[in-house]
């Protein structure tokens, strides 16, 4: 069906008519051809869930690129997952604020340290943050590891040093969490959930 | 929530109290608005405020902050003196005819077994009497004086509409209302749900406000109902996952208790956890506890978890008592930590008296926190003027801040509060050298590993024998971890009935945690799960939205926990004989030879109705608990009791007994009894709640939630503001016992003072969303003003119910 933009919408302004049109699969052309390109149109949709509150809505991310190594991908736009059964595309005021989340300016880019003391934050490597992390739990752990209690009960625990962990990440990282704080004997652990 | 989300939609009634769903789950709420519409549902608010979901209810009831237990045991009375209830369901799927022992009592609010001194329970009265066969014994007269029924009606009988009003500022009249409303689901085909959410659990007595609520809905018998059942709408998106793995310290992954001190061996840790079931036929499913806590200590720790060293006992650390984010910022508060980590949690904002968490963060050795954001923790040693008025140089806590990933950049599962397990996929990148929580924990631990491996230590077995088989080491995948949570065949895993017939084959996925065995030849991470990713793939990552039964069950998106049933307790929404109580919203119903419906069985399958196996399979007793026995810390049934800082001189009901004012057995530790303020300083009772536009200390990081919400305000009533000359916008002051905030002043209608005890009681609310690092206004953190109290059994801090006094800044 050949039409340009104006008639397009003058057939559109006799109402059902016009929709009707469209409905049985003669579009038209030229105007579309017209209309400003949908952004996402061309962006890669991802499926994920809004980490907020526990309704744990459905989302699309849509991010620029395909993915692949060479073009990092940037998020552009998050809405409603429509499929979602329980917020079927609906978002609340919080979560349609999650790209600004995504790319807030106090989001944290790299390793730093604050000396005892000091008044200011020092950028450095992983691998020194790792290697002072691992030395501070170590010295702890084996100065003050309760291998039995006054009783002689065998309780091979470590309370000196504590963990909160968190309810905002994924359940296989909170598990991996669980799983090596218990296999270092920790017991000073508690989460969110609490509060 | 034993129900879920789309189910709200099946309520002739829904109930909120202790929440507002509109404001905090708008998109949960909907489903409120659905009921609402499609099945003409009512809706009925109790709160302090005219909040926003009551701004849409059909009705409103006020109540005083922390007298929560007073309106529902006055429900409960209702109920019972107007004979509004479910007899058939309390009859059979309740503990009302079991007898009680005859030395349980109580006394002007206190139980039997009370020791003052250590403010605690001996709770051997607390319990039922036995036959000679070890089961428990009943009088189906229900005449008994011993018998819980006739327990309960005497101790909520003195909770009498006027003594509601008395101790609630509730209206008489609106407290009847509202009885009304809840009574008409009593009818069998007739279901309330009930939504609550922070508003009670953040109490002294939290636990029991949602005690009280298991109670009314036994009595209604809508538990187990579509459109029925007691609903948390709980805080973040994975919080429900994060409680399901345990990362906390008295349970092991999928609520398996943790073994503490008095737990020797195996055997004694077992023996204690392994319930025998109190009445004759019950499925009693926790006899399956030595599957559990063996299947998950092969997973952990694989060969080196074998039948000659009690599968690794003693690699698992022994609770020596509380260790709860309360007690952990007391230790370290009075110097007996070394050092500490923040995952994603900012507790300086978030736990109760900023000055106490601040002052313990000093005295750490050091501190590290992992997060996408710049948090207020982080900054705890840092000045931001009259904010967090602190001085660097005596602060000599060593801090390391590692840049986490959000949401978007990881992939794997988050369990929403309706225990539906739902995959993610990864869209970007974290910005920068950020990385995944995974990846910093799998690389801290590995360097332990190589350190203990090198130089020795303490105890280094449990870490060197570890069970670690990820292609890549330092960064296990989510479908790695998934699959280990699910867990594995060992070995052949035989049918007990048929040992010639194999289940589940070795090296196979299991199907479901009927499979989980103690003899070591299964794996599995969380019992729970089980059946996540069987042989069939990964579950959670279904995404079939299709709704056969009409009631939103939709069996094929996700996987729900347990072995994917929607509705727990689903059995209970039939008759004895099995057949639904509403045909028209049928979960579950026998149909000849196994139990069909819209619902996985929470059931054995081919437990025919007259075997008389009743719906609570967890319970030992195979019924829902009235009374629930020693289960409880301050007592088998609730009782009302005064916030730990109460506008008022005793509590109502106790007049003469000062021991029964507040939780006799709430732990109040050294010094905070003394930070309590008393309403000679402080007049007014303050309540603190969230906002639409933010969550928690979040949302203040994120430019268009700061622009929407831009900084702290105070909600007060027309009343008050007038006696205290506060007009709105103006910058008022609120101080507690420890310490200060200012904000915003908003006049609102929306709290109004009650009459409470012939007293006037004017309430203040506070909403807690900001804090010195954010795009919001710099701020003060709320809980500078909040008691470091927590509920008796949960320790969840009293951020509910505290006082405060007012005044123009």
């Amino acid at each position: 069906m050949n039409m340009n933009r104006r008639q397009f919408f003058k057939v559109c302004s006799a109402g059902l008519t016009g929709s009707s049109i469209v409905a049985m699969g003669f579009s038209p052309t030229a105007a579309q051809a017209e209309v400003r390109t949908f952004k996402l149109a061309r962006a890669t949709e991802t499926r994920n869930i809004c980490p907020y509150c526990s309704v744990s809505c459905g989302v699309l991310i849509y991010s620029t690129g395909d993915k692949s190594k060479n073009t990092p991908a940037e998020i552009i736009h998050i809405e409603g997952d429509p499929d979602n059964p329980v917020n079927r595309g609906t978002l609340c005021p919080k979560g349609a604020g999650l790209r600004d989340m995504v790319q807030s300016a106090n989001r944290l880019k790299w390793p730093e340290v604050r000396e005892a003391g000091s008044a200011e934050w020092k950028k450095i490597s992983w691998m020194e943050a790792f290697d002072r992390i691992a030395k501070h739990m170590k010295a702890d752990r084996d100065a003050n590891f309760m291998p039995q209690n006054k009783d002689g009960v065998t309780v091979n625990r470590w309370t000196t040093t504590g963990f909160l962990a968190s309810s905002a990440a994924q359940n296989e990282a909170g598990y991996l969490t669980v799983k090596t704080l218990r296999a270092l004997g920790m017991t000073s652990i508690d989460t969110q959930a609490r509060i | 929530m034993t129900n879920h989300w789309v189910d709200i939609k099946n309520a002739d009634l829904v109930f909120v109290m202790g929440g507002n769903p509109a404001e905090a789950h708008p998109c949960g709420f909907k489903w409120v608005i659905e009921a609402k519409k499609t099945r003409k549902a009512k809706l009925v608010v109790v709160d302090p405020r005219f909040n926003r979901t009551a701004s849409v209810a059909d009705y409103y009831a006020p109540l005083r902050p922390g007298s929560d237990i007073a309106f529902l045991g006055g429900v409960i009375n209702y109920l019972i003196s107007n004979d509004k209830i479910h007899h058939d369901y309390v009859k059979h799927y309740t503990n009302a005819a079991f007898l009680v022992d005859t030395k349980f009592g109580f006394d002007d609010g206190i139980f039997s077994g009370y020791n003052e001194e250590k403010r605690s329970y001996a709770k051997d009265s607390w319990k039922y009497q036995m036959d000679k066969d070890g089961y428990a014994m009943v009088d189906e007269t229900w005449q008994d004086p011993n018998c819980v029924w006739q327990l309960l009606k005497k101790h909520y009988s003195r909770y009498t509409p006027d003594v509601v009003a008395q101790v609630c500022g509730t209206p008489k009249d609106a407290f009847l209302k509202v009885c009304e409303y809840i009574a008409e689901t009593a009818a069998p085909n007739k279901t309330m749900t009930n939504l609550y959410a922070l508003g009670w659990t953040e109490h002294s007595v939290g636990s029991q406000n949602i005690r009280c609520m298991a109670i009314i809905q036994q009595l209604l018998g809508n538990m187990g109902m579509a459109g029925g059942g007691i609903n948390a709408l709980r805080g973040h998106a994975n919080v429900q996952g994060i409680t399901d793995f345990a990362l906390y310290a008295q349970n092991l992954p999928g609520y398996v208790g943790a073994p503490t001190d008095a737990d020797k061996d195996r055997s004694t840790y077992l023996e204690k956890r392994t319930p025998k079931a109190m009445r004759p036929g019950q499925m009693n499913f926790g006899q399956n506890f030595p599957k559990w806590f063996t299947s998950l200590c092969k997973a952990w720790w694989g060969d080196a978890a074998n039948k000659d060293n009690d599968f690794a006992y003693d690699f698992m650390p022994k609770l020596g008592g509380a260790s709860d984010v309360l007690q952990m910022f007391d230790q370290m508060y009075q110097g007996k930590m070394t050092g500490f980590f923040c995952q994603g949690f900012n507790p300086l904002a978030s736990v109760a008296n900023k000055k106490k968490v601040s002052d313990g963060l000093s005295k750490l050795k050091w501190l590290v926190v992992m997060d996408p954001l710049a948090t207020d923790t982080s900054e705890f040693w840092k000045p931001h003027g009259e904010f967090n008025d602190v001085k660097p140089a005596e602060i000599q806590t060593e801090v390391f801040r590692l840049p986490t990933s959000l949401f978007a950049e990881t992939a794997g599962t988050f369990t929403n509060s309706g225990r539906v397990i739902q995959w993610r996929w990864k869209a970007a990148d974290a910005p920068g050298d950020a990385k995944d929580d995974t990846e910093i924990m799998a690389t801290l631990f590995l360097k332990l590993k190589e350190m203990y491996a090198k130089d020795g230590g303490a105890f280094p077995d449990p870490i060197l024998k570890l069970t670690w088989a990820y292609n890549q080491p330092t960064k296990p995948s989510p479908e790695e971890l998934l699959r280990e949570i699910n867990g594995k065949a060992l070995a052949d895993v035989l049918d007990p009935k048929d040992p010639t017939k194999v289940l589940v084959k070795a090296g196979e996925q299991l199907p479901s945690f009927a499979m989980l065995r103690d003899d070591g030849s299964t794996t599995c991470g969380n019992w729970i799960y089980c059946g996540v990713w069987s042989q069939a793939g990964n579950l959670s990552a279904r995404r079939d939205n299709a709704d056969p039964s009409g009631l939103g069950q939709t069996l094929n998106w996700g996987f729900a926990w347990p072995v994917n049933r929607r509705i727990i307790y689903n059995r209970a929404s039939a008759d004895l004989s099995g057949k639904p109580w509403d045909p028209k919203r049928t979960v579950l119903k026998w149909v000849g030879d196994k139990w069909g419906g819209n619902d996985v069985p929470d059931m054995r399958p081919d437990a025919a109705p007259d075997q008389n196996v009743m719906p609570f399979i967890m319970n030992p007793e195979g019924v829902a608990r009235l009374f629930c026995r020693d289960l409880m810390a301050e007592g088998p049934m609730p009782e009302h009791y005064e916030p730990f800082e109460s506008p008022l001189e005793a509590n109502p009901l106790h007049p003469k007994n000062p021991k029964a004012k507040s939780n006799p057995a709430a732990r109040v530790y050294k010094g905070d009894m003394e930070a309590f303020g008393t309403a000679k300083d402080f007049p007014f009772v303050a309540t603190t709640y969230r906002l639409t536009e933010h969550f928690h200390y979040w949302t203040k990081q994120s430019k268009i939630n700061a622009i929407m919400q831009p900084e702290q305000f105070v909600e007060i009533g027309e009343e008050l503001a007038k006696e205290k000359g506060i007009k709105a916008g103006d910058k008022v002051k609120i101080r507690s016992n420890r310490g200060f905030i200012k904000g915003v002043a908003v006049v609102t209608k929306r709290i109004k003072a009650l009459d409470v005890d012939g007293k006037k009681v004017h309430t203040v609310g506070i909403p807690i969303h900001y804090g010195f690092k954010g795009a919001t206004k710099p701020g003060f953190i709320t809980n500078t003003l909040t008691p470091f109290v927590g509920d008796a059994n949960t320790q969840t801090p009293e951020y509910k119910a505290f006082l405060v006094n007012i005044e123009k800044a």
